[in-house]
Parts: C-alpha cells; sequence; structure tokens
C-alpha cells in the first residue's frame, strides 16, 4: 500500500493577489449578493449552474467540465483565525501553516523533506517560476526553480554553441577536481554536480514529451505543460508549484478577473487532458488556493481585500463536491465585511498530506486538524 | 606597487566594501591599507549619485513604499556610493536586526530603518540599540505597539535579549518579561490606527501613511524591575544600558561581526581575534567602528587564513559584479530588475525569512541558487559593451602590445578581477578554456569584435569559479 501511495504527484497552483470567492462560486440565486455588488457581479443567466444556489464564472468552462465529470471538490469558506488582509501576510500564513507566528519552514519543503529524507533526487520537488516561493523554502532541501524548461541549466544567454560546449565542459572541469580541497570547496562542487544533472535530467523531459494536446500561450499553460512533461518523464518528482496572477482586482475587477480565469482554467483543463490521453490521471492532483477572498461589498470598479476564500482540489482521485460551508452573506454573519471562514486552511492540507501522500500531517502543519472526504481513496 | 599590497587591499575591499575595480584598488594601495581602513570606517560624502537624481531618472524608484522599488533603491545606492562600509554595515544590521516588509507593508518606513543604520551603525551600540527600539518599523514588527502596562507583549523584550545583543542562555524568562515592561509605552504616534493600516494592506484610499516613534508615558509600566540581577524602575534606556555592560554583548557582537566581515567558521585561530575585539567593544565604550577597526587590522584578518573564508551572500554577489562590470553606472531603465535577481539567489533585500535574518554561510547556496548565481555574474561579466570588461580589455590591450598566451589571458583577468587567486586544477581547466583559440591579439580591437569576446568568454568563466563564490 506504501509503495503505491509513493508516486502520487501533487500540482499546486497559487492565484496570487486574493481571488474574489464571490465571483469565482457566484451565488446567483441570493438577492443580498446583488445588493452588495451591484456593480461587480455576475449576472444570474451567465453563470454554469452548480445548483439551484450557486454557479461557476462563466470564465471557469474547463473546470465546470472536469465539475461535471465528478473530478472537483469546492472547498468552500476557507482560511484562517484571525484573518490578516496583507497579501505578503496572509500569503506567508499559507505558505507556513503558521498563522500565528512567523514561520520559518515551508510546509511544501517539509514535505519533500518527508519524501527525500536523505535528497537523493534533487527534483523531488520543482518550482515552475523564478525565486523560490517560501512554501518550498526549508533549510537543506534542495528544490529546482524552472523558468524555463528548455533552456534550464547554465549560461541560457550563450547561444553560440561551440562557445557554450567549450563553456560547459570548462564548468565541469572546474567544478570535477573535488579531492584535496576543503569542505566549503567540496559542498560547492558536489552542489555543481547535482545542479547540472537535475538541470541535464530535466532538459530531456521537453525532448520525449508528444501530445496532441493545445496548450494556451500564457504561463500558466506553459507551466502546467512542464509539469506534465516531468510527469510523463517519470522523474520522481513528487511536488509541483507554480503561481500565477495577479488576482489583486481592486478595479476593473470584472474583465482581469475573467481573463485570469480563462487562462488558469483553461490551462488546468489542458493539463487534465494532458494526463489522461497518457493514461496518468491517477497519478496527480491539483490544488488552487488563494490567500484570501475579497470584500463582500465592491467598491463600483473592484472588490478590496477580504478574507474568507474558496479553494480547489481536482482530480479523478476527488470525489466531486461542495465541501465546507458556502459562508453567509448576511450583515450579522460577515467578519468586518467579509465572507467568514469556516474551515481552516490546514484542513485542506492535512486531507492532501494523509489522504493523497500518505505523510503524518500534524508535523507539517503545525497541529491536528479535521480532515474532508473529499477523496474517493478515503471512502474506499 | 607590490603585488600583495594589491592582493591584501583586494581583500580588504570585498569585506568591508562590495569588491573594487582596479582603477579603484590602485588608488586604494597609493594611500596605504591603515589609512584605506579609517577611511572606510569614516564615511564622508557617500553619494557618487544624489538621491534626488537617482529617484528623478529612476521611474521603478518613484514609489518606495512599495517593496521592489526600495530594495531596488538600496542596491542602487551600493552599487554607487563612494562609502562601501556605510552600506555594509547597514546591510550587517538589516542582517541581524531582521526586519521584514510581509507584516509592516510599508517599505518606506524599512528604508528608514536601513538610513537609521548608515547614521549609527558604526557608532556606539547602545546608542543604536536605543534607537532600533524607537524604530517604527522595528516597533511594528516585533509588536511593541501591542507591549502596554499592565498587559505586556514579549516579542520585543525577548529578541532584544537573544537575537539582537546576547544569546540565549545568558539571561531568564523573568528577565525578558522585566525587559519587556521596560519598553512598555515605546510605541508609534496613532498606533492603533496604523497598526490596523499595516494589517489591512490597503493604498487605497488615502495611500500609506508615515510613521514615528512615540511614548507614552501614561503606558509605560513605572513600577520597579528586576533585571539581569539589578533592581530599579527601569526605562528601556536603563536596560539597554545594562545589556551593553554584559560580556556576553560584547562576544554576541564581536562573533557576528567577525562571522560577516572575517570569515563564516569561527575556529581556534579565531578565538584570539574575537577577544581583541571584545577588549576593544569595552575600552572604546560600546563603539563599533573601534570594534572593526580592531578586526580589519588583527593579524588574523591580514593573514592567508581569512581569504576566501566567506561564501558571498547575493546582495554582495551582485553588487560586486555589477560594480566590477561598470555597469548600472548611470540611471538604467530596468535597474529594478536586480532587486529580483538577490530575491531568486535567496536574499530578498527588505524581506528577510524572519526575525532571524538569513541563514549565511554555506547555506545560501543550493543546486538552484547556485545556478542563478552563475548565469547572473556570469552574464554580466561577459558582456563586452560593460564599462567596467572594457577598462579590462583595455588594460590587456596596452600590455605587450596586445597579444596574449593563453596562459597570459587566464593570469591576467584572474588579476584584473581580483586579484583573485584559484587552486591548481582550476587555473589548469580556465588554461585549457584559453588554448582552444590559440594566442590572443588586442592589437586594433573594435568594440564587441571576437577578439574582445574572447576576454569576455575569459571573464565568464573566471566568473563561473568556486572560487568567484567565495569573498
Amino acid at each position: 500500500m506504501a509503495s503505491a501511495i509513493r508516486d502520487k504527484a501533487l500540482v499546486v497552483i497559487q492565484l496570487s493577489g486574493g481571488n474574489d470567492y464571490l465571483n469565482t462560486v457566484v451565488p446567483y440565486t441570493n438577492g443580498l449578493y446583488y445588493d452588495f455588488r451591484p456593480t461587480v457581479n455576475i449576472a444570474a443567466e451567465d453563470v454554469l449552474p452548480i445548483d439551484d444556489a450557486f454557479g461557476f464564472n462563466p470564465s471557469l468552462g474547463p473546470i465546470k467540465r472536469l465539475w461535471d465529470e465528478g473530478k472537483v471538490a469546492i472547498i468552500n469558506g476557507i482560511g484562517y483565525p484571525h484573518p490578516d488582509r496583507s497579501h505578503f501576510r496572509s500569503m506567508d500564513i499559507w505558505h507556513t501553516a503558521e498563522p500565528e507566528k512567523i514561520g520559518k519552514e515551508g510546509w511544501l519543503g517539509r514535505v519533500i523533506r518527508t519524501l527525500d529524507t536523505k535528497g537523493d533526487n534533487v527534483l523531488t520537488g520543482i518550482n515552475f517560476g523564478r525565486g523560490l516561493p517560501r512554501a518550498l523554502g526549508c533549510r537543506g532541501v534542495p528544490v529546482a526553480s524552472v523558468g524555463n524548461l528548455e533552456t534550464y541549466g547554465l549560461y541560457p544567454d550563450l547561444q553560440e554553441e561551440r562557445s557554450r560546449q567549450f563553456a560547459l565542459q570548462t564548468f565541469t572541469k572546474m567544478y570535477g577536481g573535488g579531492a584535496g580541497r576543503d569542505a566549503v570547496m567540496g559542498f560547492l562542487g558536489q552542489t555543481a554536480s547535482d545542479a547540472l544533472k537535475g538541470a541535464d535530467i530535466l532538459r530531456t523531459a521537453p525532448a520525449q514529451y508528444a501530445s496532441t494536446v493545445a496548450y494556451a500561450n500564457n504561463s500558466v499553460a506553459q507551466s502546467l505543460k512542464s509539469m506534465a512533461q516531468v510527469i510523463f518523464a517519470d522523474l520522481g518528482t513528487r511536488i509541483y508549484y507554480t503561481q500565477y496572477g495577479s488576482f489583486d482586482t481592486h478595479s476593473g475587477e470584472l474583465a482581469t478577473h475573467a481573463k485570469l480565469w480563462q487562462e488558469v482554467a483553461g490551462a488546468v483543463g489542458a493539463f487534465m487532458d494532458d494526463l489522461q490521453a497518457h493514461g496518468r490521471e491517477d497519478d496527480a492532483l491539483l490544488l488552487v488556493f488563494s490567500e484570501f477572498g475579497r470584500r463582500i461589498r465592491d467598491n463600483g470598479s473592484g472588490a478590496d481585500h477580504g478574507s474568507g476564500g474558496v479553494a480547489f482540489v481536482i482530480g479523478k482521485a476527488v470525489q466531486g463536491g461542495m465541501y465546507g460551508e458556502y459562508p453567509s452573506l448576511k450583515v450579522e454573519a460577515q467578519l468586518e465585511g467579509d465572507l467568514h471562514f469556516n474551515n481552516d486552511f490546514r484542513c485542506t492540507y492535512s486531507t492532501l498530506l494523509e489522504q493523497w501522500l500518505g505523510l503524518e500531517p500534524a508535523p507539517i502543519v503545525n497541529g491536528q486538524f479535521e480532515q474532508f472526504a473529499c477523496l474517493k481513496t478515503s471512502a474506499s | 606597487m607590490h603585488q600583495q599590497d594589491m592582493t591584501l587591499m583586494a581583500h580588504l575591499l570585498r569585506r568591508a566594501g562590495f569588491g573594487a575595480t582596479r582603477d579603484d584598488l590602485e588608488a586604494y594601495v597609493a594611500k596605504g591599507y591603515e589609512a584605506v581602513v579609517e577611511e572606510l570606517l569614516h564615511p564622508s560624502d557617500p553619494q557618487a549619485m544624489p538621491e534626488d537624481i537617482i529617484r528623478r531618472y529612476h521611474v521603478d524608484q518613484s514609489e518606495l513604499r512599495q517593496l521592489d522599488a526600495a530594495g531596488a533603491n538600496w542596491l542602487y545606492r551600493m552599487i554607487t556610493t563612494k562609502c562601501p562600509l556605510e552600506e555594509k554595515i547597514a546591510l550587517f544590521w538589516h542582517s541581524l536586526f531582521a526586519t521584514g516588509y510581509a507584516k509592516l507593508n510599508q517599505a518606506r518606513a524599512l528604508l528608514n530603518q536601513i538610513d537609521m543604520f548608515r547614521r549609527y551603525g558604526l557608532g556606539r551600540f547602545d546608542t543604536l540599540l536605543v534607537e532600533l527600539s524607537k524604530d517604527p518599523a522595528m516597533i511594528i514588527w516585533l509588536d511593541n505597539n501591542n507591549n502596554h502596562k499592565g498587559s505586556i507583549n514579549e516579542n520585543y523584550g525577548r529578541e532584544l535579549l537573544e537575537l539582537f545583543s546576547m544569546g540565549i542562555g545568558n539571561y531568564t524568562e523573568e528577565d525578558i518579561q522585566e525587559c519587556a515592561r521596560a519598553f512598555t509605552g515605546w510605541t508609534l504616534g496613532n498606533a492603533e490606527y496604523m497598526a490596523v493600516r499595516a494589517s489591512k494592506d490597503s493604498i487605497w484610499p488615502y495611500g500609506r501613511i508615515a510613521w514615528h516613534f512615540e511614548y507614552r508615558d501614561g503606558d509605560h509600566d513605572d513600577g520597579e524591575k528586576t533585571f539581569l540581577g539589578e533592581t530599579d524602575r527601569f526605562n528601556g534606556e536603563q536596560i539597554i544600558d545594562i545589556v551593553a555592560r554584559q560580556e556576553a554583548t560584547a562576544r554576541f557582537i564581536s562573533r557576528r561581526l567577525f562571522q560577516f566581515f572575517a570569515a563564516d567558521e569561527i575556529d581556534a585561530h579565531s578565538e584570539q581575534t574575537i577577544q581583541e575585539m571584545m577588549q576593544s567593544y569595552f575600552d572604546s565604550g560600546y563603539e563599533i567602528r573601534t570594534v572593526l577597526r580592531t578586526l580589519f587590522l588583527s593579524d588574523y584578518f591580514t593573514s592567508e587564513q581569512a581569504r576566501y573564508a566567506r561564501v558571498k551572500g547575493p546582495v554582495e554577489l551582485v553588487v560586486g559584479a555589477i560594480r566590477l562590470a561598470g555597469s548600472y553606472r548611470t540611471p538604467t531603465l530596468g535597474a529594478h530588475q536586480l532587486a529580483y535577481q538577490t530575491f531568486y539567489m535567496g536574499q530578498g533585500l527588505l524581506q528577510p525569512p524572519s526575525v532571524e535574518g538569513w541563514h549565511e554561510g554555506l547555506e545560501w547556496v543550493d543546486s538552484g541558487s547556485l545556478l542563478e548565481r552563475i548565469n547572473f555574474i556570469a552574464k554580466e561579466l561577459s558582456n563586452v559593451q560593460n564599462s567596467g570588461v572594457r577598462a579590462i580589455i583595455a588594460r590587456l590591450a596596452a600590455e605587450n602590445g596586445g597579444t596574449l598566451m593563453p596562459e597570459q589571458l587566464v593570469d591576467r583577468c584572474l588579476d584584473l578581477v581580483g586579484p583573485l587567486s584559484v587552486h591548481d586544477d582550476t587555473r589548469a581547466a580556465l588554461v585549457e578554456f584559453a588554448a582552444m583559440d590559440g594566442a590572443l591579439q588586442l592589437k586594433g580591437h573594435l568594440p564587441g569584435d571576437p577578439s574582445e569576446r574572447r576576454v569576455g568568454n575569459m571573464l565568464r568563466m573566471i566568473a563561473s569559479t568556486r572560487e568567484f563564490q567565495l569573498a
């Protein structure tokens, strides 16, 4: 059983900037929604109905299709105690699973360390994008941050082939002779060797890849395509991460939000199609989250920072449905003008850790949290 | 001019600054080592480019309340300053008194804190701690605005002792509480509102508001306190007086300065120097300038032992490479990208991962950050359009009629980027690289022609060495 679980990959898509929950899963039959959102709303006739009360934003078409196939869990009202409406702090809390104080380790960094205790595979975790998100940061845990899979590695600026070959050969020689050197030089040599090894392996992924699925030409779609390539190449990668945005729609929300979701939903749809086409649907699960939702009342053009939000867990292993509770819009139920969260994000983390990755959640998320029964494996 | 003087001066400037070009080094060597140490310790006229010019031409720095612009602004000052130690000591204190944007949402307050480090960072340590305790960014960062008479918040009191002065094990939990009591009432003007604003992170509709220190007598616990065995009605200043005269404090600060300026690892050889630094700390009335002078003039620091004994931090690496390459010396569109570069390498300025600062030394390096480090500096130093690279080419072209055999090309380039001393294996690999195209003829060279590009490629390989990762 344990070995069967160990190959599962978790794909995390971070929607940076604070995704507007109300306009993503729309309470289209609730008069209060249209009262509070006189301008920045989705008309009832436009939503993609989930049931009599809620519907997807029309830009989430591909996710609606997955929902109809029973592959989407909507985690309603997700958040954490004493919400912080700062992007940075709130994202930090999601990244470190530590709402009370400034945390030191990223939750996925801990996951990678737990999955690969000796650091045998430098590709256990990969971030697609430049700069490591704190979620993946953990002392002594190597994580590749890949801007572009095709050019990842040394000297992406060096185009001319002969110079490039000479330069790479020389680099390998310069970092090769570790014998007789001190610990620092030895460490640098080993690290460079790991980095080149990782880069060499990673660059093979696009070469092996063939697919009929078309991904759009935007960065989230391209990142998910790269993830699919790495999954199909079987490099032992377990954690995939990327971020997209900005969902910080203080103004001009309707147009921006629609465009962003078309891109994200399109990318997710293509990725799932690709997995299916390659018979790999059982191997990956997606978590889509944002640091907070937005204010209930619109500001005439957008909506300001809020608290309670929505997350999605997507994959064939999902028991499709609505989880958590959609927060009430009634004034007395609001939290300082926001949707009141009713489940801690660490419940969702714990669910994925234990039921999908087969890990003990408590040391990773800093405590015991109730889990959702949103995966099929949990029912069996 | 003796080569060993040049080598020692290059070492000093890597540590007390961000490296130096050959022109700068020649001027420094002419002044003599001790005179240069004094000059560095007494920064004056630091601005090669005045702040108003930087701000006028760098539209990307027009909003310094935002993180990226503020980080870029500080980096730009590091790149253009004529007083590098002033910036280096500010970077040291920023690493030690690590305050981050995440909780503040107000980068201007952080830049004000950095400016405070420039003003007080080489002066008396007790004065610096008082200024730190009044610093608005620090007050919000460690919750001293929530530290009230009758309802203390220990956060600042604890870190002042543990992370900022004495180190763990030199005080009790009761001392922390008494320390926190002494700092009650040390807050911000309109603190409650400002704290709410920080947590809301909204620049609408009124923008972010400047913060200033306010002492609230009515919220200060004026009762008797017992701190490190002494009892009185201490206020914050008296607590700092007591802290500053502890041997643990002298040791803690001397060790941290030693690790930042001399060597990542403290071994038996270093102990003598640290003892001398502690003595200077007490003799001078806790003056950091004097402690650093003792270090820079010490046998340890000036010996071979201290050479390349530190891993360059990302900010040092990036700023050093840019100062050497001579890029970004005039206002340059896209300079704000530099702030992202250090972030990609693991050191986002003004955004340390926690109050403990960054994990330095070898922990700067992992497989991801090493690629980022090498790719950035290799690109800067191989670009023959950059003025610093052109200066190196000009020097090479002026020697021996511009003809360089492969070994000469390697040795002259190693000399001009440092002098950088490399292991025999490294040098052999570089010579082999140079030999692939035979002797280099720079006579009659033209900007960007193949002969110049060979120099650029040699600098690329030198920037890629393990040795170049070290300071």
